[in-house]
């Protein structure tokens, strides 16, 4: 767990520290968000308000498999949003959801940086770039497997 | 004899494959000779790898990690070898990212043999004064956009007589389709760092903060790698005083590159933008004076002091200094990073470097969210400052997407008010509930259900928006539909008076249709289909298909395609 009494000393560390408790746990819990509040001395609510503004930040506990849709201009001209569709479809979930079994959660987020590459994705931070909804399709169910192989 | 193997390892390359490629390579050859390098700036031809050989290098393109393959290449075959676009090679000038690709990005003694830190070196034993000066006398202009005068703000910076300044080198590149300051930091992060201890030197300030976007993981290891390295060597010590340089992620929010909102980020509060007076260089970080200079600025720096500012001023045009990096990218035969002379014409990046066929571009938008789509009649204009704010466009900070004939303006500008109405902090009204406005109205549009009165709403919302904005998100928000207003309104009115997408791009405009005469009733679609609703016969139900295009894509006769719904008939009326 991240030594929260120590980054507390310095109030400028908050965000720093919500990096880190996220690090560890995948998102912010409520319990965090107490135990952040009390150590940096502030209001609960101050806390949350710094969570809410940043994107990077979860309330909800993401899937092991966290997807994010890349939606920068260059994959978004050549068809992020069907990629994003094509997943959803495939999940049955929708963005900003985990699937039932905690496997996959799926984002759309702003711009990966592999604009050259579009459309791509990446899961758990490998990028998968060039693809179609059979190649998504094939990288979603090779992770499955590997899952129920386990 | 192979000297050396270098691997095109920036985050790109890494995407296509070039981990594995390394892994690979490491099976059969020496460790000793593999070198991972950063960006060689051809995305395109990824994963990349330089064979150095005695008589030159040979570049592989498309390198798979296959025995096979690597072994051929080892052998220096002729084979998948790397030939750059010839055009390009009379457009470009290599000049800030000359050694991006060529050097290990984390080896000091790698930079410094290619003239690394002579430039911190040589202003060392310049008066702090002088090398304000060498900088104004550069005229180098702000790449973040907006296109001040660095060396104004470097002496409002050293002006201040307080004992604690601070620098802070902007790097929240968060504009989509934007990867210049990303590459900069993971290919050549010592001659960034270098600038910015040129700039602690010459302004007098002792801390030095980077604010790096925390989806650069790379940027922000190879950030840490060099800073480690730069204390080793004793490089931070300036007057006498070791100078903390510290990177700070931030944690995703585009707005948060304003410099007062990237200020309130710093200090770990909501990145929430303030009212300018006070200036930063006045009361910033902590309420020291604090300076901000993005990335490319500051990576520019130590060429300047090496070659002097009138040297370096001659590069480029008069009013525009230098060269720029644009992150190349859309309907492109050659994407990538690119860097160009300031003058240079739109029309020579995207058919001279881009490789564009020629006459396929309707517009090119410039400057991400907050800039401009340009027409096709205005390609000739040269890219600088002052020429792009005449067409209603920025220089922003460097993505240049290509947009064909083929895509829809009214869609992007959608796309573009998405963005940056999400991305509104909410502070200001007109930023918060009139982006939202905007982009309410232009989802009436490209869903069909737009009217004329629309259209003139956008164009009277847009200036509104501009004026009550407080900072530069909201004050350059409706760019991108203003621009496209401007430069394409027929494709509005198209939409709204025919409900038609010209480009048959807006989903709601139109249908799916599978042509019967070329149709081999392979049955490809009907596998393919996620919602089921393409027949048996071969018949598309439209009311319940998505528009997913995946019967589209597998269809091998190209026999279905996107036509405008309700066939040619004029629907509005």
């Amino acid at each position: 767990m991240p030594d929260l009494a120590a980054l507390g000393q310095e109030k400028s560390n908050l965000i720093k520290a919500l990096q880190e408790q996220q690090k560890e746990e995948g998102y912010i819990s409520d319990q965090a968000i107490k135990d952040i509040s009390r150590e940096f001395d502030m209001a609960p609510v101050e806390v949350e308000g710094v969570v809410s503004f940043y994107t990077q930040f979860k309330r909800i506990k993401p899937g092991k498999y966290k997807i994010q849709v890349c939606d920068g201009t260059a994959c978004h001209i050549i068809g992020s949003k069907l990629v994003l569709n094509w997943a959803k479809d495939h999940l049955g979930i929708a963005e900003g959801e985990t699937d039932e079994e905690g496997l996959f959660s799926l984002d759309a987020v702003a711009c990966l940086g592999c604009c050259s590459l579009a459309p791509v994705i990446s899961i758990n931070g490998k990028v998968y770039g060039d693809l179609t909804r059979k190649k998504l399709l094939k990288i979603l169910e090779d992770y499955r497997a590997r899952e129920e192989e386990v | 004899m192979i000297n050396r193997i270098k691997i095109g390892m920036a985050s790109c390359g890494v995407a296509a494959g070039a981990r594995e490629v390394k892994d690979k390579i490491a099976e059969v050859a020496p460790e000793e000779k593999i070198v991972e390098v950063g960006c060689i700036g051809h995305c395109y031809a990824e994963p990349i790898v330089e064979i150095e050989t005695d008589e030159g290098s040979i570049f592989y393109q498309d390198v798979e990690p296959d025995e096979e393959f690597i072994n051929r290449m080892l052998e220096l075959e002729d084979f998948s070898r790397f030939t750059p676009n010839p055009e390009r090679e009379k457009w470009e000038k290599k000049f800030v990212t000359e050694l991006s690709g060529k050097i290990d990005p984390v080896s000091l003694e790698e930079y410094r043999s290619r003239g690394g830190y002579q430039g911190l070196e040589k202003a060392l034993e310049m008066e702090p004064g002088e090398v304000v000066e060498e900088v104004k006398t550069s005229y180098l202009r702000g790449r973040g956009g907006g296109g001040f005068p660095a060396g104004m703000k470097w002496s409002f910076l050293a002006a201040k007589e307080e004992e604690d300044k601070v620098i802070i080198c902007n790097a929240d590149e968060g504009d989509p389709g934007a990867f210049m300051d990303r590459t900069v930091m993971e290919s050549i992060p010592h001659q960034m760092l270098e600038g910015m201890l040129i700039a602690a030197y010459a302004t007098g300030a002792n801390r030095l903060f980077i604010y790096c976007r925390a989806e650069y993981p790379l940027a922000v290891r190879n950030l840490n790698t060099a800073i480690s390295q730069i204390e080793e060597a004793g490089l931070n010590k300036i007057g006498g005083e070791d100078i903390k340089i510290t990177v700070k992620e931030g944690a995703g929010a585009f707005v948060c590159g304003e410099e007062t909102a990237l200020i309130h980020s710093l200090e770990g509060k909501r990145g929430t933008p303030r009212y300018r007076p006070p200036y930063p260089t006045d009361k910033g970080y902590k309420g020291r004076p604090s300076m901000i200079n993005n990335v490319e600025t500051f990576a520019n720096v130590p060429l300047i002091i090496r070659l002097g500012g009138e040297e370096y001023a001659e590069i480029g045009t008069e009013n525009s200094t230098g060269t720029k990096l644009f992150a190349l990218a859309g309907d492109l035969e050659y994407s990538g990073l690119v860097e160009v002379p300031m003058g240079i014409s739109i029309g020579d990046v995207i058919y001279g470097i881009g490789g564009a066929e020629e006459g396929s571009i309707k517009a090119v938008q410039i400057g991400g969210p907050s800039g401009g789509c340009i027409p096709e009649e205005y390609f000739d204009t040269p890219i600088d400052y002052d020429s792009l704010n005449e067409l209603g466009a920025i220089m922003g900070s460097g993505g240049l997407i290509a947009i064909s004939k083929g895509r829809c303006m009214v869609e992007t500008a959608r796309y573009f008010l998405d963005f940056t109405a999400k991305e509104s902090c909410g502070k200001c009204t007109f930023c918060r509930i009139g982006t939202k406005r905007m982009l309410e109205t232009l989802e009436r549009v490209t869903g069909g259900e737009g009217t004329a009165e629309d259209v003139e709403l956008l164009s009277e919302l847009g200036p509104k928006i501009i004026k009550g904005s407080l900072c530069g998100l909201g004050q350059t928000a409706p760019n991108p539909v203003l621009t496209t207003l401007k430069y394409f309104k027929n494709e509005y009115l198209e939409h709204v008076e025919e409900k038609h997408c010209p480009a048959l791009e807006c989903d709601n405009l139109v249908e799916i249709e599978i042509d019967q005469e070329t149709c081999i009733e392979c049955g490809q679609c009907i596998k393919n289909c996620p919602v089921n609703v393409i027949s048996d016969d071969f018949v598309i139900d439209n009311q319940d298909c998505t528009r997913c295009n995946s019967c589209i894509e597998v269809c091998p006769v190209d026999a279905i395609a996107r036509v405008r719904k309700g066939g040619k008939v004029n629907v509005a009326n």
